[in-house]
């Protein structure tokens, strides 16, 4: 009973941030499924989305009913805007380069956003509803933990109809499978890809809402870390794939959470005498995970595999 | 092959004369005028250059994409720094930790051996410092080399993030001190000639000496039979294999080889700064180099060479005014505030990644232009004195 008490809260926290991280890297499989590209700029938007909130209602004190929906489409736009300038003008030059891009406009935003914010730490607003603090099974949480899950799972489920019997959705197969045959089958690829983008930010948006309601403050460089870790889920899920990328998430959403815990629940159970402060590890374990899927299947869990031509 | 060698002198030359240019501009600008910046930023993007090419080394030529140079000069910092504490330093540093080194190599070579000594100590521990970081990369190359164009660069960066985390743990403490700074190291100042009242210093000639050495020795690789088969690999993996040569072999050379020199400049980058603190080489630092190889032109080392000076120069002097309110002649305190300076900077870089895509100097090097700009003249003259005749 000990055990499970210690372990709940960490486990619980752990599907929560899983969810969070599910929803970014939906951004990051996609982009990648069709462009190829690691959009390291993603995490960015994640986190200039999280400012916007902090902004709209905090400076410019905008009904939180209509902020919501109000950041979510300035997320949305900044995305489409992103596409449209940074990549869409590489899209015949080498991936080097598009990836090059995608990096100095991440380094852009951050900047943008120190200088906007003069690099202090903004405090996120409280949500009423998803702030409130519930019990489950004893332990303490606030309403978020529990809503995350479920959320991030009916959203995926529109998502992965709105791929498969759609006919936007069918497009974006058709031009993730082979980008010149779609082309030459009529298919607009530049609005396939903006779509791409714009499904991809709108999570992002509603997955930084989420996560920031956990977190007490948004700094420029928030958005690196849970970028990070939500593109080794991507990895590990099978880049590409809609369901692995939920699956990674939650993977690695729920092992962070425990090796935050470890020490208390190694402690708890008897194994160790005294804490060996394993807690420095927790991010750095994501990365233990990248390599290890990486060296033993690097198309990740639910990929397809790739042959190579030459 | 006559044409090579000049180029080569004319080369020799250059780099004698900016040294000694150096050597005499360290001692007229005194530390309290604003050229005193000039003497920083020339340090610290000749540090930067060593790096960029290291990385470019991998990048440019090799074709492997490897994002993890920030996890390889925290190592060769570390290393560095933890081997030229003086142990009489030592307590004030390992303030919450038993330290368990005590080992300092300027110390003890110095107290042997006299300043020759020291700068021997000095000398080892940089070298250590980049041969650790070469020893990592040689043991995660098995692995990771393995892995194909962006995979590669997300594997790197995220070996990058667990060194950070490993550094920062309490349980090594004695060694890396944690999460807490370390300090009071040996550090660019403490290279000086004092002769009676007179003190010579050296500190912007010992960092440029250094980045020299290091830049040439890549180049030698670069031009050897070695480069030549790097250069195979990046334009083809298969035929370069049909030819004969052993990829995995050459490429964890170059791997180790530029991580060896992101080491270096890891160190380097320590003797600059006044502490060394795991949190300092985040992702972002490679980003920033990245940035300074795409600036120079990928697979060019004199590109990269003139991309960090650019980018420290622009980065850290020039554009200085941007944060306090005045620049050139504008003069606008509202919108000139912390960190405008950067965001300049940083829609600079978009432009040229957007719009000058190839860089500063494609991948091509300086005597080509050179080269370029002389024909130029002597194809005009012979014209002129046709005319003449005629």
């Amino acid at each position: 009973m000990d055990f499970f008490n210690t372990t709940l809260p960490y486990m619980l926290s752990g599907i929560s941030v899983g969810g969070q991280y599910a929803l970014i890297a939906i951004g990051y499989t996609m982009v990648y499924g069709i462009l190829r590209l690691i959009n390291f700029a993603h995490a960015d938007v994640f986190m200039v989305s999280a400012l916007l909130m902090v902004y709209a209602v905090s400076t410019y004190s905008v009904m939180l009913f209509l902020a919501i929906p109000l950041v979510v489409t300035l997320t949305v736009l900044l995305g489409f805007t992103i596409e449209r300038v940074a990549y869409k003008p590489l899209r015949n030059a080498p991936r080097m380069s598009v990836m090059v891009s995608a990096i100095g406009v991440s380094y852009l935003l951050q900047n943008l956003a120190l200088y906007i914010t003069g690099g202090l730490n903004k405090n996120y607003p409280t949500i009423p509803w998803l702030s409130d603090s519930i019990t489950v099974f004893g332990a303490m949480t606030k309403r978020v933990t529990v809503v995350t899950p479920f959320l991030t799972i009916a959203l995926v489920i529109v998502l992965v109809m709105l791929i498969q019997r759609t006919k936007i959705g069918t497009a974006m197969r058709a031009v993730a499978k082979d980008f010149e045959t779609s082309q030459l089958m009529g298919i607009k690829i530049n609005s396939v890809i903006s779509m791409t983008f714009i499904i991809g930010t709108f999570l992002a948006g509603i997955g930084s809402i989420l996560y920031f309601t956990n977190y007490p403050g948004v700094t420029p460089q928030a958005g690196a870390m849970p970028g990070l870790k939500a593109f080794v889920a991507a990895v590990f899920g099978g880049i590409g794939s809609v369901p692995g990328a939920v699956l990674g998430g939650f993977t690695i959403g729920i092992c962070e959470s425990l090796i935050k815990g470890m020490d208390s629940i190694l402690v708890s159970v008897g194994i160790l005498k005294e804490p060996l402060e394993l807690a420095t590890f927790s991010d750095a374990f994501t990365f233990v995970l990248l390599i290890v899927i990486l060296v033993f299947k690097p198309t990740g869990l639910l990929g397809e595999k790739i042959s190579d031509k030459v | 092959m006559e044409n090579k060698k000049t180029q080569n002198i004319t080369t020799v030359v250059g780099i004698v004369f900016l040294l000694l240019l150096v050597i005499v501009l360290e001692q007229i600008i005194s530390p309290t005028s604003t050229m005193a910046m000039l003497l920083t930023v020339t340090k610290k993007s000749a540090i930067y250059a060593v790096v960029a090419v290291s990385m470019n080394l991998l990048n440019g030529f090799t074709g492997l994409f490897s994002l993890g140079q920030a996890g390889f000069m925290l190592m060769g910092a570390y290393t560095y720094a933890i081997f030229t504490i003086p142990r009489a330093e030592r307590d004030a540093v390992y303030y919450y930790y038993d330290q368990a080194m005590e080992l300092s190599f300027p110390e003890v070579f110095g107290n042997a051996l006299g300043s020759v000594g020291f700068l021997l100590g000095v000398l080892l521990a940089i070298i250590l410092g980049g041969l650790v970081a070469a020893a990592v990369a040689y043991v995660i190359g098995f692995p990771v080399l393995r892995l194909k164009s962006d995979y590669l660069a997300i594997a790197t960066l995220g070996f990058a993030e667990i060194i950070r985390a490993l550094f920062q743990w309490t349980k090594l403490g004695p060694i890396t001190n944690g999460a807490n700074p370390l300090k009071n190291y040996v550090r660019l100042n403490s290279f000086k000639i004092e002769m009676g009242d007179t003190t010579i210093g050296l500190s912007t000639f010992t960092t440029l000496l250094f980045a020299t050495i290091c830049i040439g020795i890549m180049v030698m690789l670069i031009n050897s039979s070695y480069g030549r088969a790097f250069k195979a690999i990046r334009e083809d993996e298969v035929a370069a294999e049909a030819m004969g040569i052993n990829l995995y072999k050459h490429k964890q050379i170059a791997f180790c080889i530029s991580c060896f020199f992101a080491g270096v400049g890891g160190a380097m980058l320590a003797m600059f700064a006044n502490t060394v603190q795991a949190n300092n080489f985040k992702s972002n630092m490679t980003f920033e180099i990245l940035l300074i190889v795409v600036l120079g032109g990928i697979g060019s080392v004199s590109g990269s060479c003139i991309g960090a000076v650019l980018f420290v120069f622009a980065a850290e002097w020039w554009l200085r005014g941007l944060d306090s309110g005045k620049w050139l002649f504008i003069n606008a305190p509202g919108v000139l505030r912390n960190g405008f300076r950067l965001v300049v900077f940083s829609v600079g870089i978009m432009i040229v990644i957007l719009f000058f895509r190839r860089g500063i100097m494609g991948d091509k090097e300086l005597p080509y232009y050179a080269k370029r700009i002389r024909d130029r003249f002597i194809i005009n003259k012979p014209k002129a004195g046709e005319k003449e005749n005629g």
